[in-house]
């Protein structure tokens, strides 16, 4: 079915989950289809027939008690590849899984790649990159109220609860990116709470991880050093943090590098300097009702604010 | 005709319904909204005996459901209860459930007390913080305290309530 492929679409699977779910829905939709083209063909075949009165003998007693078994039969036979496909991915394989924690926020993502060692561990917010091939658990909580982490191209949904911890899992098996939304009503701005996944080759996800560990970039610029000031100095550094400088809050997401990524605002808008400055100074006219408050930098502030934040790559 | 009558009694419940007040969310604080703020007085004596001029400086969020949700929300976001306590109930920092806060309980004296900071502890969250932010945090912080009217106030927590299995039985 490649007429239904894009980045969020569960006719585009992607994973072996997706796949599974994907081939019970053909069988759904094929089964579906021949009970309908049957049930319709014997309903007009009975409409053009010459009208018989009614007849009470063996054959129709028959052909009733055979249609009502089929019925059942083939009920029972979708009731168990429903089973069987649910059954089939219950339980996260114990070899090689990688662990990301996800964290739901009214109306953003919170994501954490969990180390042993402390300062091996990342924290980036609303684009999540796995490695292809290998399985992936998630273990999905919220901070606030009930959300529900969904990509179609990769697997079902599954809801994130304060104080619960729900595990989750899956795996890519080809390179791409696709996009994730929020299941669960979750209040304003439940529309605009939407993630990326970006599946890659091994090696290039190692390189991004590798980077991500690292702490923020240093300004090289006068004009970004500037801009590193008016954030630390200003109301940012109250909710944000920037890994390397005294920034280290947790209220809103992880800007350590910010730039690396495609999307601000939880893939509301892309990341560039127009929208940057946009969001920075005004967010409650894009998504009104969320968390960032308007922040007033005089002009001579806020250039160099967005080149500093820019160059967190 | 009981139709009719039954009809007409709906349809005049639905009328007067429409006289019910529905409280505004501010999402996007107005310019205008963030308060000119003049420096209140902190003492009521005077030099020369004269009777105080009141400053006049109101919360605009004053009776807010919606900004003292906010501002309860600020609170634990800003980390106020790791010295006030969760709820305000004092710790290492006063707690603000008195009515008699040590610099004063009026909403421009607990602006203030945010905004400048204050001696032993409380830091300036002046040019960090939003001033509708403040407001808000004003306002929840007079809530403690019973200074804010019942009809704003929640009687829950918005938070799901999560209970350990112990804590059931």
């Amino acid at each position: 079915m490649k007429w239904f492929a894009g980045a969020q679409s569960v006719l585009d699977p992607a994973g072996p989950q997706a796949g599974r779910i994907h081939g019970l829905f053909e069988v759904f939709l094929w089964v579906a289809i021949i009970v309908w083209v049957l049930t319709v063909g014997a309903m007009l075949i009975a409409f053009w027939k010459k009208h018989g009165g009614e007849r009470h003998d063996d054959t129709t007693k028959r052909v009733v008690t055979a249609c009502g078994v089929i019925t059942v039969a083939v009920l029972l036979a979708l009731l168990v590849a429903s089973a069987v496909t649910g059954s089939a991915f219950a339980t996260v394989p114990s070899n090689n899984v990688m662990n990301i924690e996800i964290r739901g926020h009214q109306w953003w993502w919170e994501v954490h790649y969990p180390d042993y060692i402390p300062h091996e561990r990342v924290t980036t917010a609303n684009e999540i990159h796995i490695p292809v091939g290998r399985p992936v658990r998630f273990k999905l909580t919220s901070d606030d109220v009930i959300h529900s982490f969904w990509a179609p191209n990769l697997s079902g949904k599954l809801d994130l609860f304060p104080n619960r911890v729900n595990e989750a899992w899956f795996e890519a098996d080809r390179p791409g990116m696709w996009r994730g939304q929020c299941a669960e009503f979750c209040g304003l701005q439940h529309a605009n709470m939407a993630f990326w996944v970006i599946a890659e080759p091994p090696d290039k996800f190692n390189e991004w991880i590798e980077n991500q560990r690292k702490p923020g970039v240093m300004p090289s610029t006068p004009d970004q050093a500037h801009g590193q000031e008016v954030f630390l100095n200003g109301p940012c550094v109250v909710c944000h943090t920037i890994r390397g400088t005294n920034a280290l809050a947790s209220v809103g997401p992880d800007l350590t590098h910010l730039a690396s990524r495609h999307t601000i605002a939880a893939g509301t808008l892309a990341l560039d300097r127009g929208n940057l400055a946009g969001w920075v100074t005004d967010a409650q006219r894009i998504k009104p009702g969320n968390r960032m408050p308007p922040v007033n930098v005089p002009s001579k502030d806020l250039e160099p604010l967005l080149a500093y934040l820019e160059s967190l790559k | 005709m009981k139709h009719v009558a039954a009809g007409l009694c709906v349809s005049a419940a639905l009328l007067l319904l429409t006289g019910c007040k529905r409280e505004q969310r501010q999402l996007r604080a107005e310019p205008a909204e963030r308060a000119t703020f003049a420096a209140a007085p902190e003492s009521p004596i005077v030099p020369g005996g004269k009777v105080p001029v009141k400053v006049e400086v109101r919360n605009p969020y004053e009776g807010d459901a919606y900004a003292i949700a906010e501002g309860e929300k600020l609170f634990s976001s800003y980390n106020c209860g790791t010295c006030h306590a969760a709820h305000g109930g004092g710790g290492m920092g006063p707690p603000l459930t008195s009515k008699n806060l040590t610099y004063g309980s009026e909403p421009e004296n607990i602006f203030d007390t945010i905004q400048k900071g204050r001696p032993k502890g409380m830091p300036a969250w002046g040019g960090r913080l939003p001033e509708y932010q403040i407001w808000q945090l004003v306002a929840y912080v007079r809530s403690l305290s019973g200074q804010e009217p019942m009809s704003a106030t929640p009687g829950r927590s918005d938070d799901i309530e999560y209970k350990t299995k112990a804590q059931l039985k």
